[in-house]
């Protein structure tokens, strides 16, 4: 049904990624398909990583230790934006329409009165993007 | 990487990156730099709650220069009459008692980036041997462009260089007590015209030439270096982990932070004020309307509101677009007064102000036994100060912009371009006033009000309409670029480095610095505040001759 399931993941908050992170798994083995795990981060050094390189070294750590956990393939693919808090959503759209994924697994936080103030990035991939995804609360 | 399947599909991935250009792949390795270890966690001392909404600020430097500001305000506001001369004396007694001070710290930075450009040291890149550059040229030079001199080019285009010609043409004067009561640079050039227009043009060039450009670079290349080389939080007291080690991290760090945000929000916040005065008169002048306090508050709003725009769609989509925006409508404003100006004397007196800076640099810059006590303290010593209380600003700006180049490369753009079109553009705008006075017996735009003399010049060149309209465009953007990335760099030295923090936060940083201005417009105090923010010009280089520092040892540090 699907070729190919991306998942965006945030480095910074993988304690409220699990969930997403477990159906993900779930989802690729089911239908035996590889996951993209895309990390975006900025230019400049920052909790998780000082260097883009140190960023991407963690992001294939996760996409192998993923592999492992639910003997699926996984690939990772990080990004960098000069300004990720307002290029996310853009940049998410983009690498899911280039790397030709059809599937997006994401977590999101609940609908929340304070949406208009913070844009939930799930829910502005979910709008623009071509392929199906899959909000996980 | 343990997993087979993991290596095969890694390679796959890469392999679909080279085909993909247009998503930027990680850089991959970018080659050896010294990594500073520190036992400093970025953000560590943040106060995140929680993912679903989360604020992401450093606790600290958030806190106190809110406070700070809060109190500066109601302080202004409540007691005028009693602050404003302590603030203005403070100012005062700055230029005046410590000019030495500011112009020997101007020639250490000028000297430092110059000797840079032609050391071996100028072959490093920030980011790493193998980084790229996050923006292409243009892109990159109109951000720097922008967000350093903006709105003050518009405003002393004319003026300045009429000042300093009338000045120099008056002569010396000396008062009872034997010294000089006249505002001439060095000597002056009593009767002599064309000495006159070269001393007043060498003079203006000078205060917007190598010396705000070294502040800002050495500013720029501090944080660039401490950040993209050496893995530090993109936050002003990166660059001072030379000295104080990772007691940067405790409160001699957060001191250098909320210093910064506090200059940067009240420089910002004073200037929008000042500037929606100036671009008032000038819409009355214009059109016959807008001078009132509620035309003002308009402008402030809309100012505020495009800056908001600009933030809340990011570097590359807002701040970027804008900041190429303004350098194209300057560079069109520019060509054409060169066009419909004295086309020849202008091109002929870009070469000789070139010269005439060059000639009398050494004199002008001397920081002691300076004759000419009003020029230095009151327009030289004036403008450092201000200059150093704007480059934790536009120096941050520059280094976030940077990535990627080579430090040679860095000085060239930061230093070198932006003085040969200063010098242009002091040339064509102060060139045409001065030939209209000199050659043509029009003295409107020499007696108009300083926020006027621009209109005044452009009434006398054919398209006036067209041009003015043009001006007080120009004049609106160049406060929207310094808004955006004001409010950009506010955000990131309070977040504690981090540059991805929530957008509404850089939103509430752009709120304040509009309500910040409004207030002190109607309540008064906008000279005061600015006064006050000037001031922060003196401990600001003190930081600055130590980051002078912190550069050559970063730099030799690196691996070569």
């Amino acid at each position: 049904m699907y070729r190919k399931i991306l998942v965006p993941v945030d480095l910074g908050h993988l304690d409220v990624l699990q969930k997403a992170l477990a159906t993900a798994g779930d989802l690729a083995k089911h239908h035996g398909i590889p996951v993209i795990y895309v990390g975006v981060t900025g230019t400049v050094p920052d909790a998780v990583a000082r260097t883009p390189q140190e960023f991407a070294r963690k992001l294939h750590d996760l996409a192998a230790a993923e592999a492992e956990r639910h003997g699926i393939t996984a690939t990772a693919h990080p990004l960098t934006s000069p300004d990720p808090s307002a290029d996310l959503s853009r940049v998410l759209r983009r690498a899911v329409r280039e790397l030709g994924a059809d599937l997006v697994v994401m977590a999101s936080h609940p609908p929340s009165p304070l949406d208009w103030l913070m844009p939930s990035q799930g829910g502005s991939v979910a709008e623009h993007s071509e392929a199906s995804v899959f909000i996980v609360r | 990487m343990s997993d087979p399947r993991v290596d095969s599909d890694a390679a796959e991935a890469q392999d679909q990156t080279e085909d993909t250009p247009e998503v930027e792949p990680i850089p991959e390795p970018e080659g050896d730099t010294e990594i500073i270890e520190t036992d400093f966690e970025i953000g560590q001392d943040n106060f995140a709650k929680s993912w679903t909404l989360s604020f992401d600020i450093h606790q600290v430097v958030f806190t106190w220069s809110a406070l700070a500001i809060l109190a500066f305000i109601i302080l202004t506001l409540a007691l005028q009459d009693e602050v404003a001369p302590i603030f203005t004396a403070m100012r005062d007694w700055l230029t005046t008692n410590l000019d030495w001070f500011f112009l020997l710290s101007g020639n250490i930075f000028v000297l430092l980036c110059l000797g840079l450009i032609v050391s071996p040291l100028g072959k490093i890149r920030l980011g790493g041997p193998d980084a790229t550059p996050d923006y292409g040229y243009m892109g990159w030079f109109s951000m720097l462009f922008a967000a350093g001199m903006g709105i003050g080019l518009m405003f002393f285009g004319v003026s300045e260089p009429m000042s300093h010609y009338a000045s120099s043409m008056g002569g010396i004067s000396v008062g009872e007590d034997g010294l000089r009561t006249d505002w001439a640079p060095l000597g002056g050039a009593e009767g002599d015209q064309a000495a006159s227009e070269r001393l007043g043009m060498a003079a203006t060039i000078f205060h917007w030439g190598l010396h705000p450009w070294g502040i800002y670079a050495v500013v720029a290349l501090a944080l660039a270096l401490f950040s993209y080389n050496k893995g530090l939080p993109l936050t002003l007291r990166s660059a001072f982990y030379p000295i104080f080690g990772d007691r940067v991290w405790g409160w001699p760090g957060h001191i250098i932070d909320i210093l910064a945000v506090f200059a940067t929000i009240f420089g910002l916040a004073t200037s929008l004020g000042i500037g929606a005065q100036q671009a008032s008169a000038g819409f009355d002048y214009l059109f016959g309307f807008g001078a009132t306090d509620f035309g003002m508050v308009v402008l402030i709003i809309l100012i505020t509101a495009a800056a908001l725009a600009s933030i809340v769609r990011g570097l590359d989509g807002g701040v970027k677009v804008l900041s190429e925006v303004n350098i194209a409508l300057a560079a069109l404003l520019l060509v054409f007064i060169i066009a419909v100006g004295p086309t020849w004397d202008i091109f002929t007196g870009y070469f000789a102000n070139l010269g005439a800076y060059a000639v009398n640099l050494p004199a002008l810059s001397m920081p002691f036994a300076r004759e000419d006590s009003n020029f230095v303290s009151g327009w030289t010593a004036f403008y450092w100060a201000w200059w150093i209380s704007w480059s934790p600003f536009v120096g941050m700006f520059i280094a976030r912009v940077s990535r990627g180049r080579t430090v040679r490369e860095f000085l060239f753009a930061v230093l070198i371009v932006p003085t040969l079109l200063s010098v242009l553009w002091m040339t064509a705008l102060g060139g045409t006033a001065i030939s209209q006075v000199v050659n043509d017996g029009f003295t409107g735009a020499q007696d108009a009000a300083l926020e006027l003399q621009l209109f005044a010049m452009l009434g006398e060149l054919p398209l006036a309409s067209i041009t003015s309209f043009v001006g007080i465009v120009l004049v609106l953007v160049f406060f929207i670029t310094s808004s955006d990335s004001g409010s950009l760099v506010i955000d990131t030295i309070a977040a504690g480095g981090k540059i991805n923090a929530p957008v509404v936060q850089r939103v509430f940083w752009a709120i304040v610095e509009g309500l910040v201005a409004i207030a002190l417009l109607l309540g008064g105090g906008l000279i005061a505040l600015q006064a006050m923010a000037v001031s922060t010009g003196l401990p600001f280089t003190i930081v600055l001759l130590v980051a002078c520092y912190a550069i050559v040892r970063g730099l030799l540090n690196e691996p070569r």
